[in-house]
Formats: structure tokens, sequence, C-alpha cells
């Protein structure tokens, strides 16, 4: 091979600016529904309430999670394990059948820069008119165009960032803080920082973050097959391309203009694509102006364009082994989740036997130990409970063998055990610690423990 | 420290240090630029890095953006930052003087600040106002599972040496400012070894005897008669009658109450051999005001205010 003379090459490059076109079509009006949608729940719910409080709520400083009627602890960690599990299903069961529809619909990044777009339009214009901009010198004009979006984009990326921290902080507290500069310095920070996330990955990087740095992108090429939905240019009728050749592409480049990652979708599938279907819509309108059948563009498989099946029969290959072991691992899962919640009891308790004496001897020659009760009442009403042993003939609790623990309280309660003299064997002994709240049966837990009778 | 440690190591760490930030800088540096032959693709965008294996598989340049090399260098640039300001390079202790030690007195004094106010209020209070506080109570048995527990027993019930609190059988006296007194000041319960006092293994025996008897505990009554006069000995601490005293922290004999064991042998050995017992002094451990609630709440277990016992 005949090598032309070495160069040097730059390993990084400055990010060329995109400025995607404004399109409308069936595919756009379905992501601003699921903008709106997503962005409602995001910024309706932490004003909702439940039982007089906020309905959902992380207090992290109190290290309890309510999210409606359920209070969460530390301790049921392995709730949000199983559901991040079962998020983790479903997002694979999505790739798997219908690609990165997630990425193009749902995603915070691309909603997000879906908003600061239509944002930058309403002070920068078209597509054509951003371009001319971008190239203009510093004129009064400019500096209000680009002023102004950067305040608008602030503006909404604050309360983005404020609604965030009203997850953590109980948000009406926050909103009068927020109207008198009155934050906390950790309030301040995570506003602070959310907010500046928010501006500079929809304003700034945009698909930046999805070429390198979302871990989602990377890895879901593991899910993809040959079955699975992908947005694919049709070469057989499009090519060979050009305003007056035989192909059906007139090579106008809108699916180009539209593209918010900036690549040419006729090129097959390429990783940056992150399924927007915004070339399909824009592709759509040209058809239709020049009178063809519409789908060059379209939403098909990678099999379905080698061997030429028809919607039907890709409808058919979407049961395949491994949807279904996806679909299974996601039903396991949210069942899992659900019993499991249904199932618990708001009542926990740690017994932890005192160190410091094996067991005495006190009245009569009874044997008496002594234990800590980490007493847990999850519930949002206070409870009192009986403590009740078992596990030793005779053997019973020796102080006021009923608790009261009120609403989500923690409380460590002294209790003392006796058993009578020559009861269970010397040495330690294995018992069970009961606890049951007065006013409903239902709420007990039992834990096990060592009662030891000293030589 | 000087004879244990050589400056030799210190360099070690600082030259290491400096060559590992330098090394990464100058890596970053070489390798953001290669020398290639720039093929060009058919867009006339991607070019290649000029690496050809098997004769002719090359590696096509898509370059990465450039904000992610100056990313590179910021690291560099935070840890010449981090360094200079804390510990880190070496023996060198930052600008900033920051250690683990200031850190934890900031965070002391901070607490004490906050919850500073709460105590003052009850230091201000008479101890029995305070034992009968539905809040301090719950304050102190929390600093009592905290503190006190370990020896005392989640219960207070005590072990053997280490006394019951929730009866009302006191060494030093059981009212509330004696009570808050011990907790602060700490003491010393001292019995010397009295067996050449009280002289032969018989004699020992038979006083033995003789204390078993002021409680009316099983004791032989013709030895406990033969141990009278060797009482003598321990009169001057624990009283004529074995009443004990509480100045001097000498424990009632004539009760059914025993620190560290009431049979026979154990007795003897508490008179051959003397015990000796210390009360820590919790003064400045946990200040007036945390000492203040906790002798209130000791006070309370044997006093159960009337206010806390109608709750129950």
């Amino acid at each position: 091979m005949n090598a032309p003379a070495p160069q040097v090459i730059k390993m990084y490059a400055k990010r060329e600016d995109i400025f995607p076109r404004e399109v409308k079509g069936h595919y756009q009006n379905l992501r601003w529904i699921c903008l709106i949608l997503t962005q409602l729940v995001f910024y309706g719910a932490p004003w909702l309430q439940w039982n007089g409080r906020q309905a959902i709520l992380f207090d992290l400083m109190a290290r309890k999670f309510y999210i409606f009627g359920l209070v969460l602890w530390p301790q049921d960690f392995i709730y949000l394990a199983a559901m991040l599990i079962a998020c983790a299903w479903g997002l694979f069961l999505v790739t798997a059948v219908a690609g990165r529809v997630w990425c193009g619909f749902s995603c915070p990044q691309t909603v997000y820069t879906e908003m600061f777009l239509w944002i930058e339009r309403k002070f920068e214009g078209s597509r054509s008119a951003q371009m001319r901009l971008a190239k203009e010198s510093w004129t009064l004009n400019k500096i209000w165009r680009k002023g102004g979006k950067h305040a608008a984009w602030l503006l909404l990326a604050l309360w983005t960032g404020f609604t965030f921290v009203g997850y953590f902080s109980p948000i009406g507290t926050l909103a009068f803080e927020a109207l008198t500069f009155d934050f906390g310095p950790w309030e301040w920070f995570w506003v602070g920082f959310y907010s500046l996330a928010t501006y500079g990955n929809a304003g700034w990087l945009r698909e930046q973050v999805c070429k390198y740095m979302c871990p989602y992108a990377r890895f879901q090429s593991a899910m993809f097959d040959r079955d699975t939905l992908i947005i694919t240019y049709d070469e057989k009728r499009g090519e060979p391309r050009g305003p007056k050749s035989d192909g059906s592409c007139i090579d106008c480049s809108l699916c180009v203009q539209v593209c918010p990652t900036g690549i040419d979708i006729r090129k097959g599938l390429q990783y940056e694509c992150i399924g927007c279907a915004a070339c399909i819509d824009a592709c759509d309108i040209v058809m239709d102006k020049i009178e063809q059948p519409r789908g060059l563009i379209r939403y098909s498989t990678d099999r379905a364009m080698a061997q030429g099946l028809s919607a039907k029969e890709i409808r058919k290959r979407v049961m395949r082994p491994r949807v279904l072991l996806y679909t299974g691992g996601l039903l396991l899962f949210i069942v899992a989740v659900f019993t499991t919640l249904a199932l618990r009891t708001p009542l926990k308790m740690d017994v932890i036997r005192d160190r410091g004496s094996m067991g005495r001897e006190v009245e009569n020659g009874m044997i008496e130990n002594v234990y800590r009760l980490q007493i847990m009442n999850t519930t949002e009403q206070g409870h009192t409970y009986r403590i009740r042993a078992s596990g030793i003939d005779t053997l019973q609790v020796a102080v006021p063998d009923t608790v009261e623990v009120g609403p989500t309280e923690t409380r460590a309660v002294p209790i003392r055990l006796r058993a009578d003299h020559g009861k269970g064997e010397t040495g330690s002994n294995k018992i069970a610690i009961e606890l049951t709240a007065l006013d409903d049966p239902s709420l007990a837990v039992k834990e096990k423990a060592v009662f030891i009778v000293p030589r | 420290m000087a004879d244990f440690t050589s400056e030799f190591w210190n360099l070690y760490v600082v030259v290491l240090t400096v060559i590992g930030i330098v090394g990464c800088g100058v890596l970053l540096w070489s390798q953001s630029s290669v020398k290639g032959s720039a093929l060009k693709s058919v867009d006339g965008k991607v070019g290649t890095t000029g690496h050809i294996w098997d004769e002719d598989l090359t590696e096509l340049n898509t370059p990465m953006p450039r904000w992610w090399m100056w990313l590179f260098y910021l690291t560099i640039a935070f840890a010449i930052g981090y360094l200079w300001l804390y510990p880190g390079l070496g023996s060198y202790q930052g600008s900033l003087g920051w250690t683990s030690a200031r850190e934890h007195k900031e965070e002391l004094a901070k607490a004490e600040k906050e919850y500073g106010p709460l105590f003052d209020k009850y230091k201000g209070q008479d101890l029995k106002a305070v034992a009968a506080d539905p809040q301090a109570h719950a304050i102190g048995e929390r600093l009592f599972l905290t503190y006190c527990a370990q020896c005392h027993g989640s219960d207070a019930r005590g072990n053997k040496g280490f006394p019951n609190l929730a009866d009302k059988d006191w060494l030093h006296g059981g009212d509330p400012d004696t009570i808050k007194l011990t907790i602060m000041k700490g003491r010393h319960g001292v019995m010397p070894p009295m067996g050449a006092a009280v002289g032969s293994e018989k004699d020992i025996e038979n006083v033995t005897q003789y204390v078993l008897s002021l409680s009316d505990s099983t004791h032989d009554p013709i030895k406990s008669v033969m141990g009278k006069s060797k009482f003598s000995a321990c009169m001057a601490c624990h009283g004529a009658g074995g009443k004990g005293n509480p100045m001097l922290g000498a424990p009632n004999l004539s009760d059914k109450t025993w620190l560290y064991g009431g049979s026979a042998d154990t007795i003897m050995e508490t008179i051959r051999k003397g015990r000796n017992n210390t009360m820590p002094a919790f003064e400045d451990f946990l200040g007036e005001g945390k000492v203040h609630v906790l002798a209130a709440y000791v006070w309370g277990l044997s006093n159960p205010p009337v206010t806390l016992l109608s709750k129950k």
C-alpha cells in the first residue's frame, strides 16, 4: 500500500455545533406527549399532600422515606434495590423490542434538551436564523437574543433544581425560603448543583452526554439483535439518491438537518442515534410533497430490511426467547416487590443482649438476663406493644411487659427476662422474644435471642 | 519520631507523587496528537490514526471532544490544588492546616452550641423536677444506655462489682445531689486487705459467720459468736452494728445486698484480699448539663416520679 506522507492528527477535536431543525409530525407529537406527562409528574409530585404531610419525601436527615402511605426506613433498602432491578429488566425488555425508545422519548437528557431547544427557537428563531446568528458579530440584537436565551434556560434550570431538592426537603418550606433567599447552605449547594447540571447538560452538552457519557447507551448493544426495531433508511427504495435519479430519496438532507445528534441516518444504524424519530417525520413530509408513499425512513428491523419482511412478519418475530426472558424477569421482580411490600410488617425489633453480665441470680433463685430491645415503629400511628418471651419453661418478662412507641419512632427499651431456678440448660439457651401491638395483632415480630443460665 | 522513621520515606512519597502527576501531564500532552497517514474516508471527515495491523487494518480517528481533554488537565490542577491545601505530599501538612482532630473538635463545638441550651434549661432546675420531666427522662435513658449500661447494665441493676442503681440501697448516699456528685467526681471504693488485722484463718472464718448473722443470712451460730470480738477490726468503717457508712462508701453489712456476693467463700476472700473499686468521674467527659439529667434519671429509677408512673 502506498502510504501518503505522515501528518499530525489531533486526538481531541472541537465539538461541531448542531442546529437541529424544527420538525412536526406523528412521532414528534408523541415525544411532546411523553415530555409533558413526565414533566407533570416530576414538577408536580412533590406538591402532593398525604395525611397532612408531603406525599413523596425522602427525608435523608431522619432517614425516612415517604411514598404516599408507605414509610420506608434504611432497613427497607432492599425494596429500592429490587425496584431498580425491575426498572433494569423493563429497560432491557423495551430495548430488545423497540431499541432506544427510552432514549428518544423519555430520558431526562433528551426531554430537557427538547425543552431547551424550544426555548432557543423562541429567542433565536429557526435553524437557519440560528446559524446566521452564530456567525454574526456581537451586535445588540445578538446580545439580547443570546442573553435572553441563557436567562430563560437558567430560570428553567433553577426551577428544576428547586423541584429536585423538593423531593428531599419539604417543598412548601423550600418555596418560602426561595422567595426570601433564605436557603440553608446545603439547600443552596444542591439547588445550585442540579440547576447547573440541567443548564450544562441540556444547554451545552446535549448529544455529547449520550455519545460519551451515558453507560446505558453503550451496553444496550448487548440487548439488540436483528429483530430489534430501529430507525432505518430503506436503501433499496431510496438509492440511487438525487433529485433526478431513480431512487425515492431526493437528497434534500432534511433528515440530517433535524437530527439532534448530527448524524446521517442514510448511513445505517449508528451508535449516536438516540431513536427520536425526527428524521422519520421529516422524511414523511417530503414524501407527501413529492407524492411518494411514506416510510422511506421508518421503524423497522435489520432482518426486515435485509429480507424484505412485512410489518406483520416483524410483529411475529417480537415473541422470541430474549424478549420472553426479559418479560419474565420484569414480571418476577414486579410481583416480588409488590408482594413483599404488601406482606411486610411495619414493625422492627433488634434484640441486643447485655454484654456486661452473663446471667444473675435474683429473688427465689430465679435466673435473670438483661436485654435491650431496639423497637422501630414504622407506622405513622403510635402503638403499645406487649413483650413476650418463650423457649424455656417459666420464662417471663420481669418488668412492665408493655411498651409504648410513638409514630415513626425508635425506642431502646431495657427488659429483664427471668426463668425459675433449674429450668433451661447451664450455658446458653435459644429463646425467642415476641412483640405484638395491643390494638392490632397483625403487627407482630419475633426475634431470636440467647438466655444464659450460669453454673 | 525521628528515632523510628527517616526522612527517606518522606522524600520517597514526595518524589513518587510528583512523578505521578507530572507523568500524567506528559502522557496527556504526548497522546493528544499523533503522527498518522491521515487517510481520508468517504465523507472527508474521518481520518485514520496511522496505525496499521495485518497489512491493511487501520484505526479510524474519531476524536473525543476537546473539553474532555481539558477535564483531564483539570484533574491535574485539582491534584496540585489539593496537595497545596491539604496534607498529602509526604509530611507536608498543607496550607489550610487541616487535621481530623481539629475537624472533630469543631464538630463537637457545633453540637455543644446546638444542644447546650437544652441541657442548660434542665441544669437550672431542681433534680427532682428534672426527674419528673418526661423529655428529660427520655434523654436520661439514652445517656444511661450510652455511658452507664456497660457496667451497671441496661436496666441499671448492676452486676458483680457494679452496684445496682435501681434499688434503694446506696453505698455513698442516694439523695439526688449526692448521686450527681458521684457521677461528676467519681468514687473510689477501697476495702483494705484485713486478713492480718482480723487474725488467723480461723478468725477470718468466724468473722465471716458473724457478718452473715448481721443480715440474718444462713450462718453457723457458734462460729458467729466467736467471731463477734474480731469484728472490732471492721467497725472503724462499717460501724458497730455493721450498718456501714455512706461518708466512706462502706457498705451496709446488715442487709442482703452484696456488691461482690454474699456466700461465705466470697466474704472470706473479701476480708483476706480486700476490694478496690472505681467509678470514673464524668464531669470533664460529659459536662455538668448531661450529668444533671443523668443524675435525675438515676435517682428516678428508685423513686419513680408520679408523672411518669401514671403514663405507664
